[in-house]
């Protein structure tokens, strides 16, 4: 599972501030050449509540598949480490159904031989060799209920790993804010009683899904307007030594710019104002294109061509032709409203005519074909599922520490990143209060006061 | 000042006379009131009991006829030149009191210190 992937960096075994985590999809080289350095034994590893430590190599936690997938990751082709630890799981889920079946099967199949069987070190296993296998043990009824005691006890070992996986996760205790840094989209979330990886992930998961994505082109000031006020002053130095005078020059700039008149809002408003005129005179003409290329075509009924055959034989389109015919016509004025908005990087002529197609396919209205170019979607609806996405998870406290009010990480990426803050949810008092409906009833309020 | 149904209302009452004031074309008193067997009684400051759906003094003009004439703000209406006040709509009770064909009313009102201010004089003088 790509989301336990981790890895850590403290080599000594001790809480250090500032740890830096980086959490990989598969299918992504390791381009950080530290991160082959890895100590492979690490201490701090795993979720600190679980109560799952080395009974049975049966048991299918988490840590444990990870610790072993860990093992073998450097030494697999990239492609196969998505599939590793369900595959992993599968073999360990086998080999912990076979058992129960194994120990009730062998001292048949093994009266003969005085072998042990070796090599797994797990308690139940050690005991079952030296107590049954080794005096051949010939009361059947007893190996059956010693089988049937370990059914049990993995049985109780699951649902406590349930317990504590996965509904102590579930009940909210938290609220995140997450923020990204670079336009400042924010969205609140409520977890439960998470470690800092595992609300990372998930923060990730529900980030692709609820934030809009992110436009680099889409910047606060054009730089035309910033830049004015900085090479307005040139400052000459009549003094004779030239140390320390760095500080004064540049007191003395800021405090001449800060006398100066500020116009640049002047600009930045007009700016703002005529980018947004253009902005929806290109839409309104993008939507009036698009209504009108959607008129030229129409669904074939069946029962029509009784009707039009005589006559003109209509050429019947699939959707690939139909949707190219229809581009045509609406194309230079798509092209102008993206350029407007910025957009044309995240859509080409080839995807258009694609979702146009699927869109005539489900006899969409061209208000719904139009509404994934006005309004910028989701991230995940412009990932390509080719590349895992990379992020690193930045905190100050050790990563596998729970949740706690007030810890904030963040995630990071080339060009920005997810500042995540948690609030604690409020306590709630929930008092409750019965109204009998009849006991709703009005008076007339008035309060006249005239003078005489 | 609250009353029963059915019962006489006795009250310590205190007789004012106002002469109208001739502004313009109007013969104003110099004072407002609130209350009325219509309105909120809930809503009025000035009554001891919420119920009471009385006329009362709201406002005082100062410098006006009724202040010369020593009404005071808070002061219940019971009578205002012989027609009751204590049992009329809002409406009614203006009308009584901007009678244009007269320039003087008696009112009689009451209020909390005359009441207290008789009991304190039936104390000191025990009755013969």
């Amino acid at each position: 599972d790509r989301r336990d992937r981790h890895r850590l960096k403290n080599r000594d075994g001790s809480i250090r501030g500032d740890k830096s985590v980086m959490i990989q999809a598969p299918g992504e080289p390791l381009l950080d050449p530290e991160s082959t350095v890895v100590d492979d034994r690490d201490d701090n590893w795993g979720e600190t509540t679980t109560v799952v430590t080395g009974t049975s190599v049966d048991s299918i936690s988490n840590e444990d598949l990870t610790r072993i997938s860990k093992d073998l990751e450097d030494s697999l082709p990239l492609d196969c480490r998505r599939y590793i630890s369900p595959v992993l799981g599968a073999i360990l889920g086998l080999i912990s159904v076979i058992t129960p079946l194994a120990f009730l099967a062998l001292p048949q199949l093994l009266w003969r031989d005085t072998l042990d069987p070796c090599g797994t070190p797990s308690s139940y296993w050690l005991f079952y060799g030296v107590r049954v296998l080794e005096p051949q043990e010939t009361d059947y009824r007893g190996i059956v209920g010693y089988a049937a005691s370990l059914v049990d006890a993995l049985l109780f070992i699951q649902y406590l790993a349930l317990v504590l996986l996965e509904v102590r996760h579930l009940q909210p205790a938290f609220c995140l804010k997450v923020v990204r840094t670079a336009d400042g989209v924010s969205r609140f979330y409520n977890v439960g009683h998470l470690s800092i990886q595992r609300a990372g992930v998930w923060v990730l998961d529900q980030y692709y899904r609820d934030f809009p994505v992110y436009n680099p082109a889409l910047i606060n000031l054009p730089k035309s307007i910033l830049t004015k006020k900085m090479s307005s002053f040139k400052v000459y130095n009549l003094e004779e030594e030239n140390t320390n005078n760095s500080t004064g020059q540049s007191r003395a700039m800021i405090a001449a710019a800060a006398r100066r008149r500020d116009n640049s809002h002047n600009e930045y408003y007009y700016e703002e104002a005529e980018v947004e005129r253009r902005i929806r005179k290109r839409r309104a003409r993008l939507v009036v294109a698009v209504e009108e290329a959607f008129t030229h075509i129409k669904r074939h009924q069946d029962e029509e061509t009784a009707t039009s055959s005589p006559k003109h034989p209509r050429e019947l389109m699939d959707p690939r032709e139909a949707a190219q015919a229809i581009f045509a016509p609406m194309a230079r004025a798509m092209q102008k409203y993206l350029r407007a908005t910025r957009q044309q990087s995240y859509h080409t002529m080839e995807s258009i005519i694609n979702y146009l197609q699927f869109c005539i396919t489900h006899n969409m209205t061209p208000k719904a074909f139009l509404e994934r170019y006005l309004s910028p979607g989701p991230t995940l609806q412009y990932l390509d599922n080719n590349r895992g996405c990379r992020w690193t998870l930045v905190s100050e406290e050790p990563v596998t520490a729970a949740l706690r009010q007030g810890q904030v990480f963040s995630l990071k990426r080339l060009d920005f990143a997810l500042v995540v803050k948690v609030m604690p949810l409020p306590f709630l008092d929930l008092a409750e209060e019965f109204i009998d409906p009849k006991s709703h009833k009005f008076v007339m309020k008035l309060q006249s006061e005239t003078s005489v | 000042m609250s009353f029963v149904p059915g019962q006489p209302v006795t009250a310590v009452v205190q007789r004012i006379e106002i002469q109208k004031l001739r502004q313009g074309e109007n013969l104003i008193l110099g004072f407002s009131i609130g209350g009325g067997i219509d309105q909120d009684p809930g809503q009025n400051p000035f009554s001891e009991d919420k119920s009471d759906k009385g006329i009362y003094v709201t406002r005082i003009t100062p410098g006006g006829p009724a202040e010369v004439a020593e009404l005071r703000m808070g002061d219940k209406i019971m009578q205002v030149n012989g027609w009751d006040m204590t049992m009329v709509t809002h409406d009614q009770a203006r009308k009584k009191l901007t009678n244009k064909k007269e320039d003087v009313v008696r009112l009689l009102i009451t209020r909390r210190s005359l009441e207290e201010a008789v009991k304190q004089s039936k104390g000191s003088h025990p009755r013969q």
